[in-house]
């Protein structure tokens, strides 16, 4: 699939992370050393329910070839409830990718919470290990219209 | 356009040992509406902060961004820097260059590049930012603490003590909590129940605190300052004001096979019961699975004897509901079931304990009235063995991966007070470490061993096997002098683990505070913001958050306390202006934000507008403010946009996206 | 046909409503279209025949702001497209009367067309009081006949039922016409690999002109201004044919009448590339029906959507990956 040399790819990933949870989780994976990936690069908002697809399918169409969502465990939304919308809007748009034909290893949701900088790492170097077995994303860039 | 400045910090060498700072501030100033970027040592200092003031002025900055750690440790600090030069304190981004970039990367390279990236996503966003006002909102000067243990108790009367209203839900007949079941505390060896009572007696006297006992906390909804609580008071069916505490009622109840808990469980209760002598309040609660009366409908002799007339079997549960402007969690802990530990023969033998109930049997008021003695057939034991870590600082999913922290201490007290009362009995003690930080502590392990001949032996115990004439047989190693040990004890003491009181998970879930993987709740900060949630208004007291011994619990129920005070000493608090925002003008009135919105803060106007000269009555969606907590699940919700969220809009966040992929 | 429009000028004689919203003849014989009609004497041109299958629910917010009551025409399947207007406060039922006409399953014209029928001149057969078993064709080349169900509408084969979920009185016989399961496409499109559903929904998508028919016909697509024609999003980037609406529109398009939509198939019917645009919508249907349990929109009006609601035992998005 990837047309370049794999040493040489360069993932552009996108992670969007609750500020509660799962953005204070990436700050213990900082403040704890546990290394990840240069390539992941956060977004901060403040639920997992501000993720709206759009952002997710702008984020392929300007290049991205990975796009995880982080937010609290389910119960333990700071808002109650977000996780929840949050969950079944990416169980639905996640399906339709696959539905589509791209990969869906692309795309994925983690539940992170602030006490969980190891799993953040874990989480971030997993997904960036299987963007790079999938290479390159050439079919959600260019789902296009017309062409 | 805006005018952008860009501040780099260094963070010492936090920051630029990973990160070429200079080049971040030579790309970051070629970016559009970039008119200032400068890097200094450390963005957060006086100096730093003066800096930042100063270009703000000289350059009539509309926007800065801000390279440096996490926006949870200084968006506030440098927001009001912005501020104090005149700029919107919403006009500050900050890209997170520490946490999430040179503190995780290694490679020069790749972290300035991916700070560079970083920081034109803030930049990106700073454009698209606008200034916000926050709103304000009522504080109701009342408290609420869950949990009636010392934790609790201590927090309600600090609180009470200055000046403010503190209610206190205990889920248990009394307060008290776990410290009443202790029989003596380390390492001064006060009677526990000689210095708790007081603080009970205290509470409950106390003009400024309610306690509600046998109730819990049902439901919660509002935010800081401004909480609805519903709390459940559960049928007592004894009338709380008639109740003299005589105590006839319990003489006399024919009921009396239920397992006490306060004794856990080493000897029974009647149905009628007060949990133990000093119970506060004194008044007596009818367990409704073991009555008579309510089982068979047959019986009342309760309500014969009671001479005030108290017995009402015809009592139902209350929901009281209550304002408060901060809440306390004080739930506490308990010790870790052992059924996966059959190796320790805890439910084989009534002659292998926790240390919860020995020190039930070591109290006077406990099922052996104090005397030590098996349970199996009441001898006195010749040998007793300790194990300790039992479930704790655990690698596998049986137990708990962390330390309980009270063991060694207890133990050394157990220890040191069996060989006091009773100097022939010999006691072991199986340890993997000693742990004994804290004010005289070592001191009082170093007596048990020395000046009381406690025998610690370093090693694990594999096994406690029951033998035919009563005796446990202990199979341990000593790993100092590397040999198999095999003792034969009358009594096998296990130092179980401490978790959290199961029923936190709900109550976090209620007060949308996060828990931790261990059930713990999680403070706002680990080292800076212990006693705090995450979730404003509310605030954490003893081992709910972590495992503490009395001392600690204390101290951290006064801070909570200090805590909650200072919130409910301010008449007003600023909102965060970051809420949802409808568009008249492309709103469908469709309803779905409101079906989302978890703080009913949307609501819905029939208003005349003015649609680019077409008039009409449109039904229009309304955010309130004072409700809105900023999450945005209506803005995904709405599917012609007209729903933003004000500092994290649509534009700004495709804005960073953008950045990011370009 | 007569009785309805008998009806139709009574409730207009006697004041009821105020104007029937219906379909009036085309300039072809099987091409009516959705029209008001405010007189009697108006309704002169009033059909009600196999070819009436646009869905007049969505001219009902327009007409909620009329003075006085509008009568109006639903088929069964327009039904739910109106209840979930209810739903979403986009029309007002006190302005509606609403009579719920039979339907005997509406006709493709480009499935008659297929058959190699060429240079029509009139139909007969079509008129709901026809049996709905032959279709007679005049065509320049002479007479042909093909039968009604092979002619019928995709969305007919799959049809909802025959009965009104609203209405203030009911005209007309309906016939079951449902003959396919509704999920049988999807799932040979779910059985695809990767690569055969991309090519598939790539040549399908690769004919859209985006004329926004599908758009402007949607019941569900009911914006006073679309996403994609707001600066909301940055997404209004006309002008650019290299831009993300160009690349994701359909998918966005599906997402937002995502648990909205009634499955009423004027997407695909109007599309004049033909391109099945019911499969995305119709995928989402079967996905929501499977992870969150059995919902068809517009069945009420009051029930809370699939996307507005949430079980505390939902499904994890994982489930799509592992589902593989």
């Amino acid at each position: 699939m990837s047309i370049e040399n794999k040493e040489e790819f360069r993932p552009k990933i996108v992670a969007f992370c609750c500020n509660w949870c799962s953005y204070a989780g990436a700050d213990l994976a900082g403040s704890s050393r546990l290394s990840y990936p240069a390539d992941v690069k956060i977004i901060r908002v403040p639920c997992s329910c501000r993720v709206n697809p759009m952002f997710i399918l702008r984020a392929f169409e300007k290049g991205a070839d990975g796009v995880i969502m982080c937010g609290c465990h389910p119960g333990d939304c700071h808002y109650s409830t977000g996780n929840y919308y949050a969950r079944r809007r990416m169980t639905l748009l996640f399906s339709m990718l696959d539905y589509l034909g791209v990969e869906n290893g692309r795309t994925r949701v983690e539940w992170v919470s602030a006490a969980e900088g190891v799993k953040f790492s874990q989480t971030m170097n997993e997904f960036v290990e299987k963007i790079h077995s999938l290479g390159k994303n050439v079919r959600l860039g260019d789902l296009r219209c017309r062409n | 356009m805006q005018r952008i400045g860009v501040f780099v910090c260094h963070c010492g060498s936090n920051i630029a040992a990973t990160v070429d700072v200079k080049k971040v501030v030579e790309i970051a100033a070629k970016e559009p509406g970039v008119v200032h970027a400068e890097d200094y040592q450390y963005m957060c200092s006086e100096a730093g902060q003066a800096k930042i003031q100063e270009a703000i002025k000289e350059k009539n900055l509309t926007g800065i961004v801000v390279c440096s750690c996490s926006p949870r440790m200084h968006e506030a600090t440098f927001r009001k820097a912005a501020e104090r030069a005149g700029l919107n304190p919403y006009m500050v981004e900050i890209a997170n260059i520490r946490e999430h970039c040179s503190w995780i990367h290694k490679d020069m390279e790749e972290a300035t590049e991916k700070a560079v990236i970083l920081a034109r996503a803030a930049i990106a966003k700073v454009h698209l930012n606008a200034p916000l006002q926050p709103g304000e909102s009522r504080v109701t000067k009342r408290a609420l603490v869950i949990g009636g243990g010392i934790a609790g108790i201590q927090t309600a009367l600090d609180i009470a003590d200055a000046g403010y209203e503190v209610d206190i839900v205990e889920k248990t007949p009394s307060i008290g909590g776990r410290m009443s079941q202790l029989d003596k505390t380390f390492p001064t060896l006060d009677c526990s129940a000689c210095i708790l009572t007081p603080k009970m007696v205290e509470a409950a006297s106390h003009e400024k605190i309610t306690i509600y006992t046998y109730s819990e906390v049902d439901k919660v909804s509002g935010f800081v300052g401004d909480f609805t609580v519903d709390i459940k008071k559960k049928a007592r069916s004894i009338d709380i004001d008639k109740c003299t505490g005589c105590g006839a009622c319990m003489e006399k109840c024919p009921s009396k096979k239920t397992p006490s808990e306060f004794n856990r469980g080493l000897n029974n209760r009647t149905a009628i019961y007060t949990p133990f002598a000093q119970a506060i309040p004194n008044v007596p609660v009818i367990d409704r699975d073991a009555c008579i009366k309510f089982k068979t409908g047959k019986c009342g002799l309760c309500e014969k004897v009671c001479q005030a007339g108290a017995i009402d079997y015809t009592q139902k549960d209350e929901i009281v509901s209550q304002k408060y402007g901060a809440i306390v969690v004080a739930t506490g802990f308990d010790t870790i079931k052992l059924d996966k530990y059959d190796e320790y023969a805890y439910n084989q033998s009534k002659d292998v304990i926790t240390s919860l109930e020995l020190e039930r049997i070591m109290n006077a008021a406990g099922p052996t009235k104090g005397h030590l003695e098996r349970l199996s057939d009441g001898k006195a034991p010749k040998e007793m063995v300790f194990i300790q870590c039992v479930g704790s600082r655990c690698a596998d999913d049986r137990g708990k991966p962390y330390c309980s922290k009270i063991c060694c201490m207890y133990t050394a007290k157990h220890a040191m007070l069996i060989r006091d009362k009773y100097p022939d009995v010999n006691v072991t003690v199986f340890y993997i470490d000693v742990r004994t930080p804290g004010k005289n502590f070592d001191e009082f392990y170093r007596r048990a061993v020395e000046q009381y001949g406690v025998n610690y032996i370093k090693g694990q115990v594999g096994k406690v096997i029951p033998q035919p004439n009563g005796k446990l047989l202990v199979q341990g190693s000593d790993l100092l002098d590397n040999k198999q040990i095999l003792k034969e004890a009358d009594m096998v003491v296990l130092a179980t683990a401490i978790e959290p009181n199961p029923d936190v998970r709900k109550i976090a879930t209620m007060l949308t505070a996060s828990i931790d993987t261990n059930n713990f709740l999680t403070e706002a900060h680990a080292k800076l913001r212990p006693v705090e949630s995450p979730t404003a208004g509310i605030f954490l007291s003893g081992v709910c958050q972590g495992p503490k011994d009395i001392p600690e619990t204390v101290a951290q129920a006064g801070a909570a306390a200090v805590k909650a005070i200072g919130l409910l000493a301010k008449d007003k608090l600023m909102t965060n202006p970051c809420t949802a925002k409808s568009d008249e003008l492309l709103c469908n009135g469709c309803s779905a934000c409101a079906n989302v919105c978890p703080y009913g803060a949307i609501s819905y106007e029939t208003k005349e507008v003015n649609d680019h000269g077409i008039r009409e009555t449109r039904r229009i969606a309304v955010v309130n403010t004072a409700l809105c907590q900023g999450c945005g699940a209506c803005t995904v919700t709405c599917p012609s946009g007209a729903m933003d969220l004000q500092g994290f809009s649509n534009r700004q966040i495709l804005a960073e996206v953008d950045a990011i992929c370009r | 046909m007569q009785e309805l429009m008998n009806r139709a000028k009574e409730l207009l004689a006697d004041g009821t409503v105020a104007r029937v919203l219906g379909w009036k003849a085309g300039d072809l014989s099987y091409n009516p279209e959705p029209a008001f009609f405010e007189t009697e004497e108006s309704l002169k041109d009033f059909v009600y025949n196999g070819f009436c299958g646009a869905n007049l629910s969505k001219y009902m917010i327009a007409a909620s702001k009329f003075e006085g009551k509008t009568l109006i025409c639903l088929k069964p399947c327009d039904t739910y497209s109106f209840n979930q207007l209810i739903k979403e406060h986009r029309v007002d039922r006190e302005k509606a009367y609403i009579i719920g006409v039979g339907c005997k399953g509406k006709l493709d014209i480009e499935k008659i067309r297929q058959q190699g029928i060429k240079g029509i001149e009139s139909i007969s057969g079509a008129e709901i009081e026809d049996e709905a078993e032959t279709l007679t064709i005049q065509t320049i080349y002479g007479e042909k006949t093909c039968a009604y169900k092979d002619v019928m509408l995709e969305r007919c084969h799959v049809c909802k039922g025959k009965e009104h979920m609203i209405y203030d009185e009911l005209i007309g016989e309906s016939k079951d016409t449902k003959d396919a399961d509704r999920f049988a496409e999807i799932e040979n499109i779910e059985a695809m690999s990767p690569e055969e559903k991309f090519a598939f929904f790539q040549k399908e998508l690769s004919k859209c002109i985006r004329c926004n028919a599908c758009r402007n016909v949607c019941p569900a697509c009911s914006c006073r201004k679309c996403v994609f024609d707001s600066d909301k999003f940055d997404s209004s980037q006309k002008a650019n044919v290299d831009s993300f609406e160009e690349k994701m529109f359909h998918v966005i398009r599906a997402f937002h009448v995502a648990g909205r939509c009634t499955d009423c198939g004027e997407c695909s019917r109007v599309c004049p590339q033909g391109i099945p645009l019911h499969l995305f919508n119709r995928k989402f249907i079967k996905d929501i029906n499977e992870f969150y349990g059995e919902y068809q929109a517009g069945e009420d009006t009051d029930s809370k959507g699939p996307l507005t609601n949430f079980d505390f035992e939902d499904v994890e998005p994982g489930i799509v990956a592992e589902r593989g």
